[in-house]
C-alpha cells in the first residue's frame, strides 16, 4: 500500500519547537498532529521522532495505546456514534447499525469515496440528549434509526 | 486588568458585586441567561441566543441583558434559560427555541407574566447569596 | 454531623391540646435515634401565637416555622432538617408560597437540590472573571494566603471531612497532609479531569460553567502542600471545557492570581493543561501521571503512593474536579458549616449525572444521604413511558446494579459499598424492565476489556473470561457451572488486580449475580430473556387466532422461515428464524409477537 506523505505544516513545526524543552511533550505534540491531519501520518511521526529524540517505537506505542490517535485517515465527515451507557440503553446501538447499513461500511472504516467514516466513542457528555451521534463536531441528539438517512443526506449534499 | 494586589482584588470584588446587585435590583433592566454548555449548544442554545438578540434589537429593547452561562443541569429540557425581570422572581424556562423566544419576550418581559407552558422552576437555593 | 440547633415546640394550651406533648417526646426519641441527642436541644416554649395552625414547631437558629406538625412528621423533620439541613417545604407556613406561580409548574427539579459544586454553574458567565470574583471568587485564596498557615489549611480540610469525589472517597485533608509532610522541594498538584466513566459529565459541566473555582482550589492546595506547579489533565473530547479553562487561566495570570508572587503574598503557583487521549485507565492516579509524562498510561504497583513519589517521582496530589470545586466554599464558610451538610460518613453534597430511563435527565447536586427514590422519582420525575423501575447503576463500569429494595437507602460512600456498588464519579443510570441485566453487564465488561491496559493478568484475562461467559449466557449456551466460575473469577479480579480498574471491573457481574440471579438463571435454564434484549434468545411466534393469512410476513422474511397457505394461519420455523423482527414490523394485525 502506498503510504500518503503529508507535508509538515509551519504551525506544527513551531509547536514542536515550543514544546521541545518541556517534559512529557510527546502527547501534546501528537494531539496537534492528530488535529491537523485527522490521523498520525508515518512520515510526520518519523520527523517528530528525530526532532524530539524519541524512538519511533515509543511513538507507535503511545499512538496505539490511546483511542484518540488514529493511524489511518478518517473520512471527510467523521461520524462518531456515542456508545456511552446512557446512549447505549436509549438505542445507540441501533443508530450504529443504521449508519452501517446506510453507508455500507463497518465500524472504524471509511467509505470508498473518502466522504464518511464511522467510529464509536464512549460518552461525549451529552447524555441528556441520548442517543447522539457527532459529525465533525456537530452533535445530533435524541435520534432514532429513522433519522439517520436524512442526516447522511444532509452531509452528502454538501459533498 | 493587570496584576492585582490584595487591595485591588477586594476592590474589584466590591465593584463587581455591586454591579451584580444592581442588575438584580429593581432599577436595572431584565436579564436573560442562556445555558451554554456542550449539551445546551448541541440542543440549539446558540440559535436561541441569536434569536433573543435579534428580536430584542428589532423591538429596541436594548436594556435587556442577554448573557451566557454554564450548564444549568436540566439536560432533558435544553436549551434552558433563566429570565430575571426586576420585581419578579427568577424563572427557569426549558425547551426554548423557535416560537418560544417570542412568547417569552411578549409574556414575561413585556407582560410581566410567567409563561406557564414552558416554565420549569425557579433556580435552586443560592449558597453564595444565602450567607 | 449535627447542627447546633434548638427545636422549639409550642407548649401553649391550644397546641398542647392538639398533641404537642407527644411531639416533644417523639422529637427526643428521633434525635436519639439519629445520634443527635446531645447536639440538638428540645424545648417547650410558651405560646408562639399561631394557635390556629398548631401544633407549631420552630427550628432555631434559622427560625423555620412548621405548622400542623403531626407525630409522623417528626421523623422527617429530624432526618431532613436537622441532619441534612434541608427545610421540609410541605410543613412550612409561608403565605408567599400560596401565590407562587412556580408552584403550579411544579417540577421539583431544583427544589430538592443543594448546589455547592454547581453554585456558579448556570449563574455566572464562565468567560468573565469579574462574575466569579463578585460571587466570593478568590476570596478563599485571599483568606488562605494572608490569614492561614499551610498547616491550618490542611487542618481545616481534615476537619471538613471532605472525601475525594473522583470515586474512591479518600479524605482530601489526609492526602494533603501526607504530601505536605514530604521534604521540601518540587511538588505537584494535579486536577484529574479525565472523566472516563461513560455516562458521567459533572466534571465537564463544572469546568465549562465555573472554571475559576477549580483554578482557585488548585492554588490553595499548592499553598497547603508546598507545590508551585499544577497540571489539569483533561479529556481531549471536551473542547468547550478546554477552551474555557484556557480563557480562565489567561485571565487569572493577567490578574496576578496565578504566576509569581500571587496578590503580593510571595507565593508562586502556575497551572498548565495536559490533554488525555481517550484511555479510561488514565483516570487512575499513577496511569494519569505516566500519561502526563508523555508515556503509555499504564498504572504501577503502590506503594510508593503518589503523595510520596508521583509525577516525575516527586510528591504529587491528585484531586478530582468536583472535589476541587468544593474547596473554596469550605474555606470561605468553614469546615463546621460543611459538616452540617450530608452524612457523618460523607459530609457535603454529590453531583450526579442522572440519565437513562428517567423523565428528567440532568445534572443534579444533592446532599449526601439523599435516597435513590428522591433522586429518581422526585428530581428525576420517575421512569419514562410509565415503565417500571428495575435497577440503578452507580459508578459506571466499576459499580453495581442497585435493585428496587434499596431505593430508600440514604446514599453515601459507605452505604453504597455495603450493597456491592460504589459511588464512583457520579454517573447514575436508571434502567427499567426493558433492560436486561445480562446485556448491561456485558456492555460494561465489553468496555473494561477494551480499556484494560493489559499489564496485569487478573484484569486482562479475568475480564475477557467474564465477557466470554456473559456472551455465552446471552446466546443461550450458558450453564449453571458458568455462574459459579464467574463468581470465582470476579472475586480473584477484585483481590489481585493492580489498579482500581481491574479491582472494580467485576462489580457489575457480582451485583448481577447477587440481586438478579433469577433473571440470569432464566437465561441459562429456560433460555429466555424476559426483557427481550438478548436477540439470540428471542422467539417470534404467530398467534393463529389473529393471523389472517395475508402472507405479508412470509414475503418479508429474509430467511424463508415463515410458511402457510393464503388465508390460513402462518407458522414460524424457529430453527430458520434469524430474529430480524421484520415480520413483526410488517404485520398489520398484531399477530406476531416475540418473547
Amino acid at each position: 500500500m502506498n503510504e500518503p506523505i503529508e507535508k509538515m505544516t509551519p504551525e506544527i513545526s513551531a509547536f514542536i519547537e515550543e514544546w521541545k524543552s518541556k517534559p512529557g511533550n510527546l502527547i501534546m505534540v501528537l494531539h496537534q498532529v492528530q488535529q491537523t491531519y485527522g490521523y498520525i501520518p508515518r512520515n510526520i511521526a518519523i520527523e517528530i521522532s528525530e526532532r524530539l529524540s524519541v524512538p519511533l517505537a515509543k511513538i507507535y506505542g503511545v499512538v496505539t495505546f490511546y483511542n484518540f490517535f488514529k493511524l489511518e485517515k478518517a473520512g471527510k465527515y467523521k461520524i462518531q456514534v456515542c456508545l456511552g451507557t446512557a446512549c447505549y440503553i436509549r438505542g445507540g446501538d441501533d443508530l450504529l447499525k443504521a449508519l452501517e447499513k446506510e453507508l455500507g461500511i463497518g465500524l472504524n472504516s471509511t467509505t470508498p469515496d473518502g466522504l464518511f467514516s464511522i467510529e464509536a466513542v464512549r460518552c461525549l457528555g451529552c447524555c441528556g440528549l441520548a442517543p447522539v451521534i457527532v459529525v465533525n463536531g456537530n452533535v445530533h441528539g435524541r435520534l432514532t434509526s429513522k433519522d439517520v438517512p436524512a442526516i447522511i443526506e444532509q452531509y452528502r449534499k454538501q459533498g | 486588568m493587570g496584576k492585582m494586589t490584595l487591595a485591588d482584588l477586594r476592590k474589584l470584588r466590591e465593584s463587581s458585586k455591586k454591579a451584580m446587585e444592581m442588575r438584580d435590583s429593581e432599577n436595572k433592566g431584565a436579564r436573560i441567561i442562556i445555558s451554554m454548555g456542550t449539551c445546551g449548544i448541541a440542543a440549539g442554545a446558540k440559535e436561541t441566543f441569536d434569536a433573543f438578540i435579534e428580536q430584542l434589537m428589532a423591538r429596541g429593547m436594548t436594556d435587556v441583558l442577554v448573557s451566557q452561562t454554564g450548564c444549568m443541569g436540566f439536560c432533558q429540557h435544553e436549551p434552558t434559560i433563566e429570565v430575571a425581570v426586576p420585581g419578579m422572581e427568577s424563572t427557569v424556562y426549558g425547551d426554548v427555541k423557535g416560537a418560544a423566544v417570542e412568547q417569552i419576550i411578549n409574556t414575561h418581559l413585556v407582560g410581566k407574566q410567567v409563561l406557564k407552558d414552558l416554565v420549569l422552576e425557579k433556580p435552586s437555593v443560592d449558597i453564595i447569596k444565602e450567607a | 454531623m449535627a447542627i447546633e440547633s434548638h427545636v422549639l415546640i409550642c407548649g401553649g394550651s391550644a397546641c398542647s391540646s392538639s398533641g404537642s406533648n407527644n411531639i416533644t417526646a417523639e422529637f427526643k426519641k428521633e434525635l436519639e435515634a439519629a445520634g443527635l441527642a446531645g447536639k440538638v436541644e428540645v424545648l417547650q416554649t410558651g405560646c408562639l401565637g399561631f394557635c390556629e395552625q398548631g401544633p407549631i414547631v420552630k427550628i432555631m437558629p434559622q427560625g423555620t416555622f412548621y405548622v400542623h406538625v403531626k407525630l409522623e412528621d417528626v421523623k422527617e423533620i429530624v432526618s431532613e432538617h436537622l441532619v441534612k439541613g434541608r427545610v421540609v417545604g410541605r410543613l412550612c407556613y409561608d403565605p408567599a408560597q400560596a401565590k407562587d406561580p412556580h408552584a403550579e409548574a411544579n417540577i421539583p427539579f431544583y427544589k430538592k437540590q443543594f448546589r455547592i459544586v454547581l453554585r456558579n454553574c448556570g449563574v455566572i458567565n464562565p468567560e468573565k472573571i469579574e462574575d466569579y470574583i463578585a460571587r466570593d471568587g478568590y476570596k478563599a485564596l485571599e483568606k488562605v494566603l494572608f490569614e492561614m498557615t499551610p498547616e491550618q489549611v490542611v487542618e481545616e480540610m481534615k476537619k471538613s471531612g471532605l472525601r475525594g469525589r473522583g470515586g474512591a472517597g479518600f479524605p482530601t485533608g489526609v492526602k494533603w497532609e501526607s504530601a505536605a509532610k514530604q521534604p521540601k522541594g518540587q511538588k505537584y498538584m494535579i486536577c484529574n479531569a479525565d472523566e472516563g466513566d461513560p455516562g458521567a459529565y459533572m466534571d465537564r459541566a463544572t469546568l465549562e460553567g465555573d472554571p475559576h473555582s477549580v483554578l482557585e482550589a488548585m492554588v490553595i492546595g499548592g499553598y497547603a502542600v508546598g507545590a508551585d506547579k499544577g497540571y489539569i489533565y483533561i479529556r481531549a473530547e471536551y473542547p468547550l471545557a478546554i477552551e474555557r479553562l484556557q480563557i480562565a487561566i489567561g485571565q487569572a495570570r493577567e490578574a496576578g492570581l496565578l504566576g509569581d508572587d500571587i496578590l503580593g503574598s510571595g507565593f508562586n503557583f502556575d497551572i498548565e493543561l495536559r490533554f488525555g487521549a481517550g484511555a479510561f485507565v488514565c483516570g487512575e492516579g499513577t496511569a494519569l501521571q505516566h500519561s502526563i509524562e508523555g508515556k503509555r498510561g499504564m498504572p504501577r504497583p503502590k506503594p510508593p503512593n503518589s503523595v510520596v513519589a508521583g509525577l516525575w517521582a516527586r510528591p504529587t496530589v491528585i484531586n478530582n474536579v468536583e472535589t476541587l470545586a468544593t474547596i473554596p466554599v469550605i474555606i470561605n464558610k468553614g469546615a463546621d458549616w460543611f459538616t452540617k451538610i450530608g452524612t457523618p460518613d460523607t459530609p457535603g453534597t454529590k453531583v450526579f449525572a442522572l440519565t437513562g430511563k428517567v423523565n428528567n435527565s440532568g445534572l443534579i447536586e444533592v446532599p449526601m444521604g439523599t435516597t435513590l427514590r428522591e433522586i429518581i422519582f422526585d428530581i428525576g420525575g420517575g421512569i419514562r413511558g410509565g415503565h417500571k423501575f428495575k435497577a440503578a447503576q452507580t459508578g459506571g463500569p466499576s459499580g453495581g446494579m442497585i435493585p428496587e429494595q434499596f431505593l430508600d437507602l440514604p446514599i453515601d460512600f459507605g452505604s453504597l459499598a455495603k450493597i456491592d456498588s460504589i459511588m464512583g464519579s457520579g454517573g447514575l443510570i436508571v434502567m427499567d424492565e426493558t433492560d436486561c441485566v445480562v446485556d448491561i453487564a456485558k456492555f460494561y465488561l465489553d468496555f473494561t476489556v477494551e480499556e484494560s491496559c493489559g499489564k496485569c493478568a487478573p484484569c486482562r484475562i479475568g475480564g475477557r473470561k467474564l465477557l466470554n461467559y456473559l456472551t455465552k449466557i446471552s446466546e443461550g449456551r450458558g450453564t449453571l457451572q458458568d455462574l459459579e466460575n464467574m463468581e470465582r473469577i470476579s472475586k480473584a479480579m477484585c483481590k489481585a488486580s493492580l489498579c482500581g480498574l481491574g479491582q472494580s471491573a467485576a462489580n457489575p457481574v457480582l451485583s448481577m449475580l447477587k440481586y438478579f440471579k433469577d433473571e440470569v438463571v432464566e437465561h441459562v435454564v429456560d433460555k429466555k430473556c424476559r426483557a427481550g434484549k438478548c436477540s439470540k434468545l428471542i422467539q417470534y411466534k404467530i398467534d393463529p387466532a389473529k393471523c389472517k393469512g395475508c402472507t405479508m410476513c412470509a414475503r418479508k422474511c429474509p430467511a424463508g422461515a415463515i410458511s402457510g397457505a393464503l388465508k390460513n394461519p402462518h407458522v414460524i420455523d424457529t430453527t430458520k428464524c434469524v430474529k430480524c423482527g421484520a415480520c413483526e414490523a410488517t404485520c398489520k394485525f398484531g399477530a406476531i409477537s416475540h418473547g
